[in-house]
C-alpha cells in the first residue's frame, strides 16, 4: 500500500510540474512580456530595454523558468504586473476569501447531499425520492447566475434579510464577510447538493440489492442496523471521489457565483487578472488550482484506500 | 412421519407483477415439508424457481416478488403472518442461511469477527466476554484453522472455501433447527465442494437439524439428501426418496436431466434434453414439460396432470409414469470423433512460463526483493492436428492463464509457442498478423460478457468474415446464416441481439463467431460452466460433431472433470501451474495416476447416491506454488519424504505418451489408483 501511495504521490508532483511547464510555455508564447504589461504606453526603447534588464528577462527561457518555478515553491510569486504589489500576499487574501465560503458552502452541504442521497436511495420510487430526486435536477439544471439572481431577489430584495452583493474589501479579516456570504454559499450548496445526492443515492440502491445486505437481513439484523453497520459504509466510498472534485471545484474559483455576488475570492482575481493582463497573477492562480485538484484528489484516493478494506489489504486472495 | 413437520409449506404461488399489469407466477402451489433430522433436495435448472423457493421459506421475498396464494408455516405460525421483529428472530436464529456465494454475502467492510459477533449478539444469550470464545469455537466447529487469525481478516482475504465455512458458522452461531442452503458449493472446487459437503452432513446428524439443499447439481444432492423434490418451470413435477428419483425417476424430466450429466466412468457424449423451460408467466395449459417431451401426447398438451403416486415412494406430475422407463438414461451413445494420434502437431508449447506480476517503474529503486515464482511454469506440450486437448484443475491451477497466453493476451515470461507449421506465435496479440489472429480464436466462459450486446448476430458474426475474408454484403450474410446452420440455429437468428437468446443460444453463438474464422485452434475456456446441464450437454454434442467435420483442433479447460472425460482426446492436469500429468484421456482417468489427480477423480460427486467421495488431501489454501521441490507438496497425501520439499520431480513415462511427474515410482502409483 505504501508503494501505492508513494506512486500516487510521485504521480501528484509529475502533473504539477507539467502544468507549471505548461502555464510558462504559454506566458512565453503571448505576444509580450512583463514589460510591456507594466510600461503600457511607453513600452518601446530604452525603457523597456531597461526594465527587461531590471526584471531578468533577457535569460534564456530555461533559466527564467528554473527561477520563477523555485520561488513558486517557498510561495513568492513574484509582482503583479503594476509593478508593486506582492502577488502572494493579493493572491493570499483570494485565497483564504475563497476557502471561507467553499468551507461555508462544504460545512452544510455535504452532510445534507449524504443526508439526502441515503434518504433518497432507502426509499426510492417512493415520493420522498421524487421530491428529492426532481429538486437535485432542478437544481442542477437552472445556471448558477440565474439561481443567484433569484436568490437576491427574495432574500436581499423583498425580505431584505442580507445584503444582495458584497462590499467587504479582500484583506477584511474573515468575521466582516458574515453575513455577506452567506447567499453565495447557499448557491453553490444547491449546486454540489445535486451531484453529490445523486450519486449517494444510486449508490445505496446498489448496495442495498447485493447479496450481502440479503444475506444481513436473513441473519435477522434489525434494518437500521443492516443500513448504518452494513450498507452506508460500502455506499459512501464511492461518494468520496465525488466529494473530492466538489471540494477542487469550489476551492479552484467559482468564477460565475463570485462575479455576481462580487464576491473577493479567487475566482474573481483571476477574471480582473485577465482582463487587465496581469500575466504574473494569472500564472500565480492558474498553479495554485492545478495544485489543489491534484492535492484534494490525492486526499480522496488515500482516504479511499484507508475506508475500503479490499484495496488496503496485503494479502490480497485471487479471484 | 411421526413428528411433525418443522416447516410445512402449502400451496405457495410467488409471481411478479408483468408489464400488462398481470401477476405472472414463478412458483405454482408448491408443498414442501421438511422435520427435523431431515435433508430434502430441491433440484431444478435455471429460472425452476428454486432459489425463491428456498428464501420464501424464511419469509423472505426478493425485490419484486408477491406472495399470491399459500402458506409457509414455521413452528405452527405463517411466516408471511409474522411481525418485522419476530422474523428478525427467527432468521439467522431457529432457521438459518447458507448462501450460495459468501464471498457476496458477507459484508466487505466488516471483519469476520464483528460479522460473527453480530450473529451471537442477535441470536444467543451470552456474557459479553463469552462472544469470543464462542466465535473461536464456533469456527473451529467447521474445520477452520487458525481461527484466531481468521476473525481478524475481511471476507476478501479469505479463499471461496473459507469463505463458505464462515458462512457457515454464521448460521451456526444462532443454534438452528433448520438451515436451508442455497446451492451451498457451487463455484467451489471439487476438493472443497467434497470437504464442505462432509462438514454439512456431520453438522447434520451431530445436531439433528432440518436441511433443505438448493442446487442444480445432483451430484450434491445425491450426496447428502433423503429425499428430493424436483422443480420444471415453477412446480413440482416430482417428489419422492433420493434412491428412487436418481435411480429410477417417475417423470421424464428427470429422467432427461439425469441423461444430461457426464459420468466419470463412462466415456461418453451425455444426451441433451432439447428445448428450453417456458418462460415464467407464459400462457400453460397441460403439461408444463409437454414441448420436451418425447412421451407427449394431445391430453398432456390439453390438461395440466395432477401429482399421482408411482413407482418406490414418488410422487410424479405425469399421465405415464410408468412408460417413462422408455426414456433412455443412459449416456447418448454418439460415437465419440476421435483424432489419429500420428498426426502433425497444430501446436506446441516449449517451456512457457507465465507471470503475472511485472516489476513496476518504482521497483528499480526499490531494494530488490526476491520474486515469486511465476505463476504458470515449464509447460511443454505438443497439441497434434484434430484433437482435443483437456486442460483441467482447480481454481489458481493457472488453465485459462495458458489459454490466454497461447491468445496472445498475456506475452509469456520464457518459452515459445509455436504453431504446426513452425511459425512462432508472435507473444502480443497486437502484434499477430490477420492470418495468425484467424488461425486461433476462443470462446469465453460467459457469453453474456463476451457479446457486444448492442450487436446483432448478424454483426456479431459478420466481424470476423470481414476482418479475415473481406466478405461483404449478401455474400457475408449468406455465410452468416450458414455458420448458424453449424451450431444449429436457423438463420432467423440473424437479427436478434444477444439479449433475445437463451445462454444455450448464446454460447452457440459465441462458437459459430469462433468457426467463422475456420481456425485452426479453437481455445475454450469453462464454456459450458455458465450453463444448465442439459444445455450443456447440447453444446458438448455440438463440439463433437465440429470436431468430426472440421478437423478443428481445440483446447479444452474446464474444472468439472466429467465434462473433460466426456469430450477430450488427452487430459493435462495442472497444479498450481505445473503441469502433474498429460496422457490419453482413458490413461489418465485409470491408474496409474499422478496423487494429485487421485485427489481430484476422488472428490468428484457422481448422481448416485450410492457413491460417497473419497476425500485424501485437505482442500487448497495456497495461493502461490513453492518455490522449490514438487508443486503438490503441501497437500498431498502420499508424500515421499523430503526429496518432494527440494526437487522438482521427474517425468515418468508409461505406455502411449501417458506421463506423470511424480517421485513415487509407476509400479507403485498403480497401487493406489482410483477405488
Amino acid at each position: 500500500m505504501i508503494q501505492l501511495l508513494l506512486r500516487r504521490l510521485a504521480l501528484g508532483f509529475v502533473t504539477v510540474w507539467l502544468v507549471s511547464v505548461i502555464i510558462f510555455l504559454g506566458v512565453e508564447a503571448l505576444p509580450g512580456d512583463a514589460c510591456t504589461a507594466v510600461l503600457e504606453r511607453d513600452a518601446h526603447g530604452e525603457a523597456l530595454a531597461k526594465c527587461r534588464v531590471d526584471m531578468g528577462l533577457n535569460a534564456p527561457a530555461l533559466a527564467r523558468y528554473v527561477d520563477w518555478a523555485g520561488a513558486a515553491l517557498t510561495g513568492d510569486f513574484g509582482v503583479s504586473a503594476n509593478g508593486q504589489d506582492s502577488i502572494s500576499q493579493i493572491v493570499g487574501y483570494r485565497v483564504r476569501n475563497s476557502l471561507l465560503l467553499a468551507a461555508g458552502a462544504l460545512s452544510v452541504g455535504i452532510p445534507l447531499s449524504l443526508l439526502l442521497g441515503v434518504v433518497a436511495g432507502l426509499w426510492r420510487d417512493t415520493w420522498v425520492d421524487i421530491l428529492f430526486s426532481a429538486g437535485a435536477i432542478f437544481a442542477m439544471t437552472i445556471p448558477e447566475f440565474v439561481a443567484a439572481t433569484i436568490l437576491i431577489l427574495i432574500f436581499a430584495i423583498w425580505l431584505g434579510w442580507v445584503p444582495a452583493i458584497v462590499l467587504t474589501p479582500a484583506d477584511a479579516p474573515p468575521l466582516d464577510f458574515f453575513p455577506e456570504f452567506v447567499l453565495a454559499a447557499v448557491v453553490l450548496t444547491m449546486i454540489m447538493i445535486a451531484h453529490i445526492m445523486r450519486m449517494v443515492r444510486s449508490s445505496v440502491i446498489e448496495v442495498m440489492a447485493s447479496d450481502y445486505i440479503q444475506m444481513a437481513t436473513l441473519k435477522g439484523v434489525p434494518y437500521w442496523q443492516i443500513v448504518f453497520r452494513h450498507a452506508l459504509p460500502n455506499a459512501l466510498l464511492p461518494a468520496i471521489n465525488v466529494i473530492a472534485l466538489t471540494v477542487a471545484w469550489l476551492l479552484g474559483g467559482v468564477v460565475v457565483v463570485e462575479v455576481v455576488f462580487n464576491y473577493p475570492g479567487l475566482g474573481r482575481l483571476l477574471i480582473d487578472a485577465i482582463s487587465d493582463r496581469d500575466l504574473p497573477v494569472v500564472q500565480a492562480i492558474t498553479m495554485i488550482v492545478a495544485a489543489t485538484y491534484v492535492g484534494v484528489n490525492l486526499v480522496a484516493d488515500i482516504l479511499g484506500l484507508v475506508l475500503n478494506p479490499r484495496l488496503r489489504s496485503h494479502h490480497m486472495s485471487r479471484g | 412421519m411421526a413428528n411433525p413437520p418443522l416447516i410445512d409449506i402449502q400451496g405457495l404461488s410467488i409471481g411478479f407483477l408483468g408489464r400488462s399489469g398481470a401477476m405472472l407466477p414463478v412458483l405454482h402451489a408448491i408443498d414442501l415439508r421438511v422435520c427435523r433430522g431431515e435433508s430434502i433436495g430441491i433440484v431444478g435448472e435455471s429460472g425452476s424457481g428454486k432459489s425463491t423457493l428456498a428464501l420464501a421459506a424464511m419469509g423472505y421475498l426478493k425485490h419484486g416478488l408477491k406472495k399470491i396464494s399459500g402458506e409457509v408455516i414455521y413452528n405452527g405460525a405463517d411466516m408471511f403472518a409474522r411481525s418485522t421483529g419476530e422474523l428478525a428472530r427467527i432468521r439467522g436464529g431457529q432457521l438459518g442461511l447458507i448462501p450460495q456465494n459468501s464471498g457476496q454475502a458477507l459484508t466487505p467492510t466488516l471483519r469476520i469477527g464483528r460479522q460473527l459477533h453480530e450473529a451471537l449478539r442477535l441470536h444467543c444469550a451470552l456474557p459479553d466476554g463469552g462472544h469470543e470464545a464462542r466465535a473461536i469455537d464456533l469456527l473451529t466447529q467447521v474445520r477452520l484453522p487458525d481461527p484466531a487469525v481468521i476473525l481478524r481478516r475481511y471476507p476478501h482475504e479469505l479463499s471461496g472455501g473459507q469463505q463458505q465455512r464462515v458462512a457457515i458458522a454464521m448460521a451456526l452461531a444462532g443454534e438452528p433447527d433448520a438451515l436451508l442452503l442455497d446451492e451451498p458449493t457451487t463455484g467451489l472446487d471439487v476438493t472443497t465442494q467434497a470437504h464442505i459437503l462432509e462438514l454439512l452432513r456431520d453438522l447434520a446428524r451431530t445436531r439433528n437439524m432440518a436441511m433443505v439443499y438448493v442446487s442444480h447439481d445432483l451430484g450434491v444432492i445425491a450426496r447428502v439428501c433423503d429425499r428430493v423434490q424436483v422443480l420444471y418451470a415453477g412446480e413440482t413435477v416430482l417428489e419422492g426418496p433420493v434412491q428412487a428419483v436418481l435411480k429410477t425417476p417417475a417423470h421424464p424430466y428427470a429422467r432427461g436431466l439425469l441423461a444430461s450429466i457426464p459420468r466419470l466412468g463412462d466415456r461418453s457424449l451425455p444426451r441433451a434434453l432439447e428445448g428450453r423451460p417456458p418462460a415464467p408467466g407464459s400462457d400453460r395449459t397441460g403439461c408444463a414439460f409437454a414441448p420436451r417431451c418425447a412421451l407427449a401426447t394431445d391430453q398432456c398438451r390439453t390438461i395440466r396432470p395432477p401429482m399421482v403416486t408411482g413407482e418406490a415412494g414418488q410422487e410424479t406430475r405425469c399421465f405415464y409414469p410408468e412408460q417413462t422407463t422408455r426414456i433412455d438414461m443412459t449416456g447418448s451413445g454418439a460415437p465419440l470423433s476421435c483424432c489419429m494420434a500420428d498426426n502433425p502437431a497444430a501446436l506446441s508449447l516449449n517451456r512457457v512460463a507465465i507471470r503475472y506480476d511485472r516489476p513496476g517503474a518504482l521497483a528499480r529503486f526499490l531494494p530488490a526483493r526476491p520474486r515469486p515464482p511465476a505463476t504458470v511454469d515449464d509447460i511443454t506440450l505438443t497439441i497434434t492436428q484434430g484433437e482435443t486437448l483437456g486442460l483441467v484443475g482447480e481454481s489458481g491451477s493457472g488453465k485459462s492463464t495458458i489459454l490466454k497466453t497461447i491468445a496472445g493476451l498475456l506475452p509469456p515470461a520464457e518459452g515459445t509457442i509455436t504453431l504446426g507449421d513452425g511459425t512462432a506465435l508472435t507473444p502480443r496479440v497486437e502484434q499477430r498478423r490477420p492470418e495468425q489472429l484467424r488461425r486461433i480464436q476462443m470462446v469465453f466462459q460467459n457469453p453474456d460478457e463476451s457479446l457486444n450486446p448492442r450487436q446483432t448476430v448478424a454483426d456479431i458474426l459478420g466481424q470476423p468474415l470481414r476482418l479475415y475474408f473481406g466478405l461483404k454484403g449478401a455474400e457475408r450474410h449468406q455465410r452468416a446464416a450458414a455458420l448458424l446452420e453449424t451450431v444449429r440455429l436457423g438463420a432467423h437468428y440473424l437479427d436478434r441481439r444477444p439479449g433475445q437468446l437463451s445462454g444455450g443460444e448464446k454460447q452457440r453463438v459465441a462458437i459459430a463467431r469462433a468457426f467463422a474464422a475456420t481456425p485452426d485452434i479453437v481455445l475454450c475456456d469453462e464454456i459450458t460452466s455458465a450453463l444448465d446441464v442439459s444445455v450443456q450437454a447440447a453444446v458438448l454434442e455440438l463440439l463433437n460433431d465440429l470436431k468430426a467435420r472440421h478437423q478443428t483442433t481445440f483446447i479444452f479447460v474446464s474444472h468439472d472433470l466429467t465434462v473433460v472425460r466426456a469430450l477430450s482426446d488427452r487430459v493435462a492436469v495442472l497444479y498450481q501451474g505445473r503441469l502433474c500429468e498429460i496422457g490419453a484421456s482413458a490413461a489418465v482417468y485409470a491408474a496409474p495416476s499422478h496423487p494429485y489427480t487421485e485427489v481430484l477423480l476422488n472428490a468428484v460427486l457422481e448422481p448416485d447416491p450410492d457413491h460417497a467421495p473419497r476425500l485424501l488431501a485437505e482442500d487448497a489454501t495456497d495461493l502461490s506454488p513453492p518455490a522449490r521441490g514438487c508443486p503438490f507438496q503441501r497437500r498431498c497425501p502420499v508424500k515421499c519424504g523430503s526429496i518432494c520439499d527440494t526437487d522438482i520431480p521427474p517425468w515418468q513415462k508409461a505406455a502411449d505418451g501417458h506421463a506423470i511427474r511424480c517421485h513415487i515410482p509407476l509400479k507403485d502409483l498403480a497401487k493406489t489408483g482410483p477405488a
